[in-house]
C-alpha cells in the first residue's frame, strides 16, 4: 500500500488491519508517535491525516491509503509550537508532547483559550495541568 | 491484550455496490467505518469476529444534503463534517450538541452516524437525537433497499434489525417543529462516556429519549403523552419509572441515573418554556 | 551571585521531547530483540493447581519460578513479594508465567491455560488479621488533654485508590551482555531495580546494569514497581539468551501495578472553648494490598504528617498498614500525607462549623511557628512559613469577600493547609549515604547521579546548581544519564529529596571540584590538567536527632508549606462538582527554576483535583474493574480549572541555594480543598473521591 509520510512518498507491505500506530513506529521506524492507552483516550498516538488529529491506534492502516500522513517528525525541528513548548515547559515526561503538538496545529490562528481547551480535551497530560500547554499555544500563536 | 492484527481479513470494496456483492456472497464480515469502536475491541483482544469490510473509501456515504425536505446524512458522515455541516446546524442543532460531545477532536475526527448508530451501544451519544428526530435508518443489500424508522431499529441490547448482508447508508430525518435540546452527563466534562444522555424536542407533542438508562436508547412514551395532555411536568417525570430500566454499572449507579434523568426532563422543561 | 539558579533556563531534554527524538523504552529495539508477556493471576487468593500451554511452543521463551536461579523475591523492604508465583496466590494480576517470541503478534496469539484453585479472600482491611506495619506517634497526654477540653470532634474519613496514570506505561528491555545483564527501562530508581535483579539472578551472571531510558511520568509509579518487571525481562533474556522487551499496555498496566493505598483516618479532637488544639487522637489505616512492598514507609510518612500543620500538646498518632488480597499499592506521589492530610483538613472545616469558629480563625491560632514543636517534638526553624502561607493565600483569592458573596448560590469556596517533610524520614538520609559526582570535561562539567529525570526537572536543575556553584555558564553543564555502571548510588528519585538532599550533595562537589580548579575554568583546567572529578556523599545537619523506634525526634530536615483554596459549582441536575479556580500557595524555600517549580504546582495540583473529584478505582472481587482509561477518568483540559500559583521563598540554609523539596507538596492541598468547599455548598461529604454518586447521596441526607 501506498501513502504520503511526512512529504514523502511511501509504499510499504504490511497487513491491512495493521494499526497506523505500529506500522509508523516499526515499519516506518518513526517513534515519535506514542502509545499511551488504545482506545482514543489520551491521544499520545495523535497524526495528522491529511491535515486532520486522528488517534493512529485506532486506524486500520488500509484507511490511509492515497492520504498524506503527519507525525511529529514531519515537523521538523524549528515549528513555532516545537520552540514554545521549549521555551514555555509544556512538556514535563515529554510522552504527550507530540500528539499535543500535532493536535495544537490544527487550531487554527491566535486561537482562544476556550477553543484550545475545547480542542485539546482529547489529549490527556498527568503532568502539567495543561497550564503550561496553553502558554506556549498563545506564546506560539 | 491486543488482538493479533495480522491474522484478521479486510475487503476493501471500491464502491458501494462491491460493498453490498461483498457482503452477499463472502460474509459473515464486519463493516468498518471510522474504527474508533472497532479498533478499542482490536487493542483489547474482544473482537467479536476475523474478518472486515472497510467502508472508509465509498465517499459516496459521507454526502449531508437535503432531498425532499428530509436532512439526508450519510452514514460515514463523522461528527466533525455534521458539526461543520450548515444543513444540519439549521436543521438539527441537537444533533451538533452531540457530535461536539463525542470523545475528542480526534475521534469527531473519524467516528461516524452510522457507526454511532451501528455499534448499538446503548450509550451512543447521537441515538437519542435519532429517536426523537424520528430518523429513517436507511438500509441497502445487494437486493433492496429498506426503509426503517429508527424506533425500531433495535431489537434489545446491542441488537438491531440490520441482516448481515445490510449496510447502513443514510438516516432521513423529516423536518422537525419546535425547540432541540440535548444534555449528555458523562464521567467528566469532556470525551466521557455517557452515564445519561437526553435529547428532547419541545414541540406540539414532546419528543423524549433517553440513552445509557435502558438496554438500548429508548423514547418515553408515557411522559411524552402526559406532557401533550398538558400534565404539569412533576406529574410527568412521575411516570419515569414506567419507562427506563437504569442499572449499576463501572460508571454509575441505577439511583443516580434515575434521578438525573428526572432532572434532565425537569429542566428540558424549563429550559424549553418559551417555546411551547 | 547567581546566574542558572532562579531563572527558567531552557531544560535540557526539551528539545528531544519537543521533536518526538526522545527516546522511550518502547521506542528502542536491539539486534534480535524478542517480546515478553506476562500471564497472570485471575483469582484474589487461592492456588496455582496448574499451568498449560495451549500453543506450539516453537519460537517461544518459558519462564517460570523454577528458571529463577537467585532468590524468588521482588528485594524491598520485606522480601514477601515473589518475583514469579510458585503455588500460593496473594492477588488477582499475580506473574506466573513469562512468555518470549520474536513476532509479538505470535505472543499476542498464544493462550495459557492456568488452573487456579481460588481460596477465601480478605478485603476490609479493618478485618484483616495482619499487619504490615504498626506505628505509635505520642506527645504530651492525650487522656489529660481531653479532660482540659472544652469541646470534642470526632469524625472517620476515608480516601480511595489512585492510579498514577503516568501516560508512558510500564515497560523495560533485557539485554544479556557479556556475560552480564543490561536492563533499559522507564526506572525511576535504577539501583532499586539493580538491587532486586542481583537478589533473582543471583551469581549466575557477572554483572547487573541499570539505564534509565526517557521516561514517561513516574509519580511513584515507576519507583519499586519496575524492580519486578526487570527481573521478568532478565530472566526471559538469559533463557533465551536474547534481548527481551516487556511493555505493559495500558489495562495490564493498571490491573497489575501499584497505586496509592486507601485509607481510613477516625480523629477525636479536643478544643477550648476559644478553638486551641488541646488533644488530637488519631487513628490511621491503609490498605497496603497483599505484599509489604513499601507500606511500611508509606505509613510512616502518612502519620507524621496526619496531625497537620497544627501545634498541639497532646497527641496521639496510632497507625497501621494492613494485608488484604488487592494488587500491592505502592508509592505514590505524597506517599501516605495526602490521605492523612485530607482527614485532618476536612475534620478541622467541620471543627470550625461545629463551634461555629471561622475556618481562617481557626487555622490561624493553631498552625505551627518557627519555636513550636510537631507531633514528633520536632522543634522547627524559622523557615516554618505556615502562616504566611494561609495569610497568603486567604488575600490571593479573595477568600472571604467571595465565602459571603457565594453563600446559597450553588458555588462553593474552602481551603486547605499543609505541609511536607522534604527527603526521607528520621535517619533515613543518613542510612542512604547517598553520593553524587561533579567531574569536569573539555567542554565544561558533567553531573553524574542516579537521579532520575521523569518530567520534574532533575536533569535541568541540577545542572543549575552545578553551573553556579562552579560559576560557568549553565550551557556548559551536561548530566550523564543514570547508568548504575557510571553514576554513584544517589539514592532513589522519591520524597521530594531531588532537589534538597541531591542538590545539596551536587554542590558540594562542585564546591569542591571550584577549589581544586583556583583560578581556571573547568575547561581550561581540562586542558592542562586533563580529568577531575569529585564524589561528595550526604552529610546529615549535626543538629537531627531522630529516634526510630519511638517516632521521637526531626522527622525531617524541612518542611515545604501550602494552602490551597478551591472554588467550585455545583451542577443542581447531575451533582457534578466543577472546580472553577484552585489557588496555590506554596513555600518551598529557594525557588530554583521558576517554570518547573511552576509546572510541578500545576501539574500536582490537577493530579489532586483528579483525586478529589474523578478518580475511582473500582474494585471488584480484588479486580480493578474500570482498567482502562475510558473508565478510570484523569482530568482533561476541560476538566482543570485556571490555577493561580504563588511561590514564597523562605531559604533553607541545608538546602542547594535555599532550597526545599517540591515535587509531593501540591499533591496534598487539592482534595481537602475541594471537599471543604463542597461543605461550603452544604454538603457534608467524608470521602473521596467524590464523584457526582457520593454527592447525591450526601444531598439526599441533608434533605
Amino acid at each position: 500500500m501506498r501513502f504520503r509520510l511526512n512529504e514523502q512518498d511511501v509504499e510499504l507491505k504490511v497487513s491491512p488491519m495493521a494499526r497506523l500506530l505500529d506500522v509508523l513506529r516499526e515499519d516506518c521506524g518513526l517513534t515519535g508517535t506514542k502509545e499511551g492507552c488504545g482506545e482514543g483516550e489520551c491521544g499520545a498516538c495523535t497524526v495528522l491525516v491529511d491535515g486532520e488529529a486522528v488517534c493512529s491506534c485506532l486506524i486500520p492502516v488500509a484507511q490511509v491509503e492515497g492520504t498524506e500522513v503527519t507525525t511529529i517528525e514531519g515537523l521538523g525541528a524549528e515549528h513555532p509550537l516545537q520552540r514554545a513548548f521549549m521555551d514555555e515547559v509544556g512538556a514535563q515526561c515529554g510522552i504527550c508532547t507530540p500528539g499535543m503538538i500535532l493536535t495544537a496545529t490544527t487550531l487554527g490562528r491566535r486561537p482562544s483559550l476556550a477553543k484550545i481547551r475545547q480542542g485539546l480535551a482529547g489529549n490527556l497530560c498527568r503532568c502539567t495541568g495543561y497550564e503550561a500547554i496553553y502558554r506556549a499555544i498563545h506564546a506560539a500563536s | 491484550m491486543r488482538t493479533a492484527t495480522s491474522s484478521l481479513d479486510l475487503l476493501q470494496p471500491r464502491s458501494l455496490g462491491e460493498a453490498l456483492r461483498m457482503l452477499r456472497d463472502e460474509g459473515p464480515l464486519t463493516p468498518i467505518a471510522g474504527a474508533t469502536d472497532l479498533y478499542v475491541a482490536v487493542n483489547f483482544g474482544t473482537l467479536g469476529s476475523s474478518r472486515f469490510l472497510n467502508l472508509w473509501a465509498l465517499d459516496s456515504l459521507r454526502a449531508i444534503s437535503l432531498r425532499d425536505d428530509s436532512l439526508r446524512i450519510g452514514a460515514l458522515a463523522t461528527y466533525t463534517a455534521m458539526i461543520r455541516s450548515r444543513l444540519v446546524r439549521r436543521r438539527l442543532p441537537m444533533l451538533v450538541s452531540a457530535a461536539r460531545e463525542v470523545g475528542g477532536m480526534q475521534i469527531q475526527n473519524r467516528g461516524t452516524l452510522g457507526g454511532n448508530v451501528a455499534n448499538a451501544s446503548p450509550a451512543g451519544d447521537a441515538l437519542p437525537v435519532l429517536a426523537v428526530a424520528e430518523a429513517v435508518v436507511v438500509l441497502r443489500s445487494a437486493k433492496e433497499e429498506r426503509r426503517i424508522p429508527f424506533g425500531q431499529f433495535y431489537t434489545g441490547y446491542r441488537a438491531s434489525v440490520r441482516r448481515p448482508d445490510e449496510l447502513i447508508v443514510a438516516f432521513e430525518i423529516p423536518p422537525l417543529d419546535g425547540a432541540q435540546w440535548f444534555r449528555k452527563v458523562g464521567t467528566r466534562a469532556a470525551q466521557a462516556i455517557s452515564k445519561v444522555v437526553m435529547a428532547a424536542v419541545r414541540g406540539p407533542r414532546p419528543r423524549i429519549a433517553l440513552g445509557s438508562v435502558a438496554p438500548t436508547v429508548i423514547r418515553l412514551p408515557h411522559i411524552e403523552e402526559a406532557l401533550a395532555g398538558g400534565a404539569a411536568i412533576e406529574d410527568a417525570v412521575r411516570l419515569l419509572d414506567q419507562d427506563i430500566q437504569p442499572i449499576d454499572d463501572v460508571r454509575s449507579t441505577a439511583a443516580y441515573r434515575r434521578d438525573v434523568a428526572s432532572n434532565l426532563l425537569r429542566r428540558f422543561w424549563v429550559d424549553t418554556e418559551s417555546a411551547s | 551571585m547567581t546566574n542558572a539558579v532562579g531563572r527558567s533556563v531552557s531544560r535540557k531534554d526539551g528539545i528531544g521531547k519537543a521533536t518526538g527524538q526522545a527516546r522511550y523504552a518502547d521506542d528502542l529495539t536491539f539486534p534480535g530483540m524478542l517480546h515478553g508477556r506476562t500471564i497472570r493471576t485471575t483469582v484474589a487468593c487461592g492456588q496455582v493447581a496448574g499451568v498449560r500451554l495451549d500453543f506450539d511452543p516453537a519460537g517461544f521463551t518459558v519462564v517460570d519460578h523454577r528458571d529463577i536461579p537467585g532468590r524468588n523475591v521482588v528485594a524491598l523492604i520485606a522480601d514477601d513479594q515473589p518475583c514469579l508465583v510458585e503455588r500460593e496466590i496473594r492477588h488477582a494480576a499475580e506473574p506466573v508465567l513469562l512468555l518470549a517470541h520474536e513476532s509479538r503478534e505470535a505472543l499476542l496469539g498464544a493462550t495459557v491455560g492456568l488452573d487456579e484453585q481460588p481460596g477465601t479472600p480478605i478485603f476490609d482491611p479493618e478485618q484483616s488479621p495482619t499487619a504490615f506495619k504498626t506505628i505509635l506517634i505520642e506527645k504530651g497526654d492525650v487522656t489529660a488533654g481531653f479532660s482540659a477540653a472544652d469541646h470534642i470532634v470526632e469524625g472517620t474519613y476515608r480516601t480511595g485508590h489512585q492510579e498514577h496514570v503516568y501516560i508512558e506505561p510500564q515497560g523495560v528491555i533485557a539485554v544479556p551482555e557479556d556475560g552480564g545483564i543490561t536492563v533499559y527501562g522507564s526506572i525511576q530508581c535504577p539501583f532499586y531495580a539493580h538491587r532486586a535483579l542481583a537478589v533473582v539472578l543471583g551469581d549466575t551472571v557477572s554483572s547487573v546494569r541499570v539505564v534509565q531510558t526517557e521516561t514517561g511520568g513516574g509519580f511513584g509509579g515507576k519507583e519499586e514497581y519496575p524492580s519486578g518487571i526487570a527481573a521478568h525481562a532478565a530472566l526471559l533474556a538469559l533463557k533465551a539468551c536474547r534481548p527481551v522487551k516487556l511493555v505493559y499496555d495500558r489495562v495490564e498496566d493498571m490491573l497489575a501495578t501499584t497505586k496509592r493505598h486507601p485509607s481510613i483516618v477516625r480523629h477525636r479532637t479536643g478544643l477550648t472553648r476559644d478553638g486551641r488544639l488541646v488533644a488530637m487522637d488519631i487513628e490511621v489505616i491503609l490498605d497496603g494490598g497483599a505484599y509489604t512492598t513499601l507500606s511500611p514507609v508509606v505509613l510512616s510518612r502518612g502519620s507524621i504528617h496526619a496531625g497537620g500543620p497544627y501545634r498541639c500538646d497532646n497527641v496521639r498518632i496510632a497507625a497501621r498498614a494492613m494485608f488484604t488480597n488487592t494488587p500491592p499499592n505502592g508509592a505514590f506521589r505524597g506517599f501516605g500525607a495526602p490521605q492523612t492530610q485530607f482527614a485532618v483538613e476536612v475534620h478541622l472545616e467541620r471543627i470550625a462549623e461545629s463551634l461555629g469558629l471561622d475556618p481562617v480563625r481557626l487555622r490561624e491560632r493553631n498552625l505551627l511557628r518557627a519555636g513550636d514543636t510537631t507531633a514528633t517534638g520536632q522543634k522547627l526553624g524559622d523557615d516554618c512559613a505556615a502562616l504566611e502561607v494561609l495569610r497568603t493565600a486567604v488575600r490571593r483569592s479573595s477568600y472571604r469577600r467571595k465565602r459571603k458573596a457565594y453563600a446559597g448560590t450553588g458555588r462553593g469556596i474552602g481551603l486547605a493547609m499543609y505541609w511536607h517533610g522534604s527527603g526521607f524520614t528520621g535517619s533515613g538520609e543518613l542510612k542512604l549515604a547517598s553520593r553524587a559526582t561533579v567531574e569536569i570535561t573539555p567542554t565544561g562539567a558533567r553531573v553524574l547521579t542516579s537521579s532520575t529525570e521523569i518530567g520534574q526537572g532533575t536533569r535541568t536543575m541540577h545542572a543549575q546548581i552545578v553551573a553556579d556553584t562552579l560559576g560557568v555558564p549553565y550551557e556548559q553543564i551536561e548530566v550523564a544519564t543514570p547508568d548504575t555502571s557510571i553514576v554513584p548510588d544517589s539514592g532513589p528519585t522519591v520524597a521530594s529529596r531531588t532537589c534538597m538532599v541531591v542538590g545539596r550533595i551536587l554542590q558540594r562537589a562542585a564546591e569542591e571540584v571550584r577549589r581544586k580548579l583556583g583560578d581556571l575554568t573547568p575547561i581550561e583546567y581540562y586542558q592542562r590538567h586533563g580529568p577531575l572529578s569529585v564524589t561528595s556523599q550526604y552529610e546529615q545537619p549535626d543538629w537531627i536527632e531522630w529516634d526510630e523506634v519511638n517516632y521521637r525526634g526531626d522527622a525531617y530536615a524541612a518542611y515545604a508549606w501550602g494552602c490551597d483554596v478551591a472554588e467550585v459549582e455545583l451542577d443542581p441536575d447531575t451533582w457534578e462538582v466543577r472546580p472553577l479556580r484552585v489557588t496555590v500557595v506554596n513555600e518551598i524555600g529557594r525557588v530554583i527554576h521558576p517554570a518547573l517549580a511552576r509546572g510541578q504546582v500545576e501539574g500536582g495540583t490537577a493530579q489532586g483535583l483528579g483525586y478529589a473529584l474523578l478518580e475511582r478505582v473500582a474494585m471488584q472481587g480484588g479486580v480493578m474493574a474500570n482498567a482502562q482509561l475510558t473508565n478510570y477518568i484523569i482530568p482533561t483540559t476541560m476538566d482543570t480549572p485556571k490555577l493561580d500559583v504563588v511561590m514564597l521563598e523562605h531559604p533553607y540554609a541545608g538546602g542547594p541555594f535555599g532550597a526545599k523539596g517540591l515535587g509531593e507538596l501540591p499533591i496534598d492541598g487539592p482534595a481537602p480543598a475541594v471537599i471543604n468547599a463542597i461543605r461550603h455548598l452544604g454538603l457534608d461529604v467524608r470521602a473521596i473521591p467524590a464523584i457526582p454518586e457520593t454527592i447525591r447521596e450526601a444531598a439526599c441526607a441533608s434533605g
